[in-house]
């Protein structure tokens, strides 16, 4: 689905993204974990083509998309979410999902001009979809509103509704559980997992290590940009170079063993 | 508290979610329904019908017909500022290439002024082409200075080409039936229907999935784009559908006038017609409808005060704007 290629990514003298290598495949959920700094919304944001990397491959279903604008990627059938949310404030919340509607909704200028059958038919179903999603996402609230007036919690669900109108092959979720309650966290794991049912392959950036043990097929640990681990939570889990990152380099045994208690603790959670 | 959540998530995940049902805010008003009814579009033109009868005399025809001109040019911009929310400073440019398009045209070929509106069309892209295509990469402040910068180009090159008959430009445009029909009531209502039928389009382009593509970009550009909408191409597409409306307003004032030079396509032109757009409401077509008409008859209006009337007609403008920011008719922030 996705393979991720020897990625490097420098801002100047900085390696924000230093040989990432991996991928995702059909249906699978891959989280991609990792201390602030460490380069995943960077990597995000080259696998969706918002920053273009300075070296290695991208492909999607085998098609090579290295430095493709957004849009061309979004048409290859992968659809993301924001770390600081990104909705479009000012329109309403089902305008809001139709946007994912866009790339394949059948609808020509001449059809909106002359309201012929096609645009009302195309239109309805425009609608329903973005009905359809929002019912997914069970958002609750006014859907013929402005989004900015939903509380924020319901606005991450627009905007997961929004990502999932695409009908896309390969969702990209960044930080979805950032600012969410403990319940609001526990509805999106079982979102997540329902998502994953649809036959979606799943990316995550998640700090929320409960979340990332419950619901990952595989975790990628990174750190200043290079990959130190890659593989099933309860293996990740254990890892030393994970805990070491998590909790630097002079850990003596007590402190690693703590780190290990509360990395693994928070599964039982 | 454990509790609570456990039996929350445990709920989304085995039963079937209960219809989420949608919250019910305070019903809309009914000046709000009154506003949003969609009658009201029937209800201007039967105003814009009506008013020869009311005043019919070729002073008022004049004015009244500029006003419709005025109309199809905000209309236009609205597509461009109100949907797209591209700063475009030079608006004129396009009603400046429509007119002498079709001006030249008509009195070098010698071609009925209709049939110059083919050419029109093909000439206000391909300047809407030639324009946006360098200027569209740049965003917001950029926009504005460069799209400044064409309006002025074209200004000045009309001015200095033989062909555009330079300072004192064309004279002897025929009408827009010929010059068999030179009344003024006539060509009011030949103008009135063009107009409404562009204004009736450009509001459909608004409520289609182009439209939304163009408020998309507007809201957020990168979100637009990670959904698959190639801002460049839809920013373009908006700007050569406000280049073609300005183009034919550009054919009616020059049928108008049966005169064009470059002084009637200066920068206060391009100012007059974004005054408009944001006085109405950005992105809102009654609005921006509304608009237009005021700032085109305010000052004949305000024609009493004499020397004083453009004091007057800034200081009501500075007044509506510290009072509405959103403009007079903003755009209806719900769906229903």
């Amino acid at each position: 689905m996705l393979e991720v290629e020897d990625l490097r990514l420098s801002f100047g003298g900085v390696l924000a993204v230093d040989g990432l290598t991996f991928g995702v495949g059909a249906g699978e959920i891959v989280s991609v974990i990792g201390p602030n700094g460490a380069g995943k919304t960077s990597a995000f944001n080259c696998v969706t083509g918002f920053y273009k990397p300075t070296a290695g491959r991208i492909r999607i279903d085998g098609a090579d998309v290295t430095g493709r604008r957004p849009s061309l990627i979004a048409e290859k059938g992968v659809s993301r979410t924001f770390q600081n949310l990104r909705v479009f404030g000012e329109m309403s919340v089902l305008d809001n999902v139709r946007a994912g509607t866009h790339l394949w909704l059948r609808q020509r200028v001449v059809d909106a001009l002359l309201h012929t059958p096609r645009y009302r038919r195309s239109e309805r179903e425009g609608t329903d979809e973005a009905n359809k999603w929002l019912d997914f996402v069970s958002l609750r609230g006014d859907r013929a509103g402005l989004v900015r007036n939903l509380p924020y919690g319901e606005q991450r669900r627009v905007e997961i509704a929004r990502a999932l109108a695409r009908r896309p092959k390969l969702l990209l979720l960044d930080e979805p559980a950032a600012g969410l309650n403990h319940g609001e966290k526990a509805e999106l794991l079982d979102l997540i997992r329902r998502i994953r049912d649809l036959g979606v392959a799943i990316a995550l950036i998640e700090h929320d290590m409960g979340l990332v043990m419950e619901v990952s097929d595989r975790v990628v640990v990174l750190n200043f940009g290079k990959e130190i681990a890659d593989g099933p939570p309860e293996e990740v889990r254990g890892d030393p170079a994970v805990i070491e990152a998590y909790l630097g380099r002079d850990a003596d045994e007590a402190e690693v063993e703590a780190a290990r208690e509360e990395v693994g603790g928070a599964r039982g959670e | 508290m454990s509790d609570e959540t456990g039996m929350r998530a445990g709920g989304g995940a085995t039963v079937q979610d209960p219809p989420v049902k949608p919250v019910k805010g305070r019903g809309p008003t009914f000046v709000t329904r009154f506003l949003e009814s969609r009658h009201l579009g029937w209800a201007g033109l039967a105003i814009g019908l009506l008013a020869p009868f009311i005043i019919a005399t070729p002073y008022a025809m004049d004015v009244m017909t500029s006003a419709v001109v005025f109309v199809m040019l905000a209309v236009g911009l609205n597509i461009v500022v109100g949907y797209c929310g591209l700063l475009d400073l030079g608006y004129a440019a396009f009603f400046a290439v429509g007119a002498y398009t079709s001006g030249v045209l008509s009195t070098e070929l010698k071609l009925p002024l209709l049939a110059t509106v083919p050419a029109v069309i093909v000439v206000t892209v391909l300047a809407g082409v030639v324009i946006g295509g360098p200027t569209l990469r740049l965003r917001s402040d950029y926009l504005a200075i460069v799209t400044l910068g064409f309006g002025e180009i074209i200004r000045i090159t009309a001015n200095n080409l033989s062909i555009t008959g330079g300072p004192s430009g064309i004279y002897g445009i025929p009408g827009l039936f010929g010059d068999a029909t030179s009344d003024p009531v006539v060509f009011y209502y030949a103008v009135l229907v063009i107009v409404a039928v562009a204004v009736l389009l450009a509001a459909r382009l608004g409520r289609s999935r182009i439209g939304r593509a163009w408020r998309f970009v507007r809201e957020d550009e990168d979100a637009a784009e990670a959904m698959g909408i190639n801002t460049y191409k839809v920013k373009l597409a908006a700007y050569i559908a406000g280049a073609v409306w300005g183009g034919l307003a550009g054919v009616l004032f020059a049928a108008q006038l049966s005169a064009i030079s470059p002084a009637s396509f200066t920068f206060l032109q391009s100012a007059l017609v974004l005054m408009a757009v944001v006085l109405g409401g950005m992105g809102s077509t009654p609005g921006v409808v509304l608009g237009a008409i005021v700032i085109s008859l305010l000052p004949e209006v305000l024609r009493g005060l004499a020397d004083y009337r453009f004091f007057a007609f800034g200081v009501l403008l500075i007044i509506v704007m510290i009072a509405r920011p959103q403009g007079l008719w903003p755009h209806r922030s719900r769906e229903r």
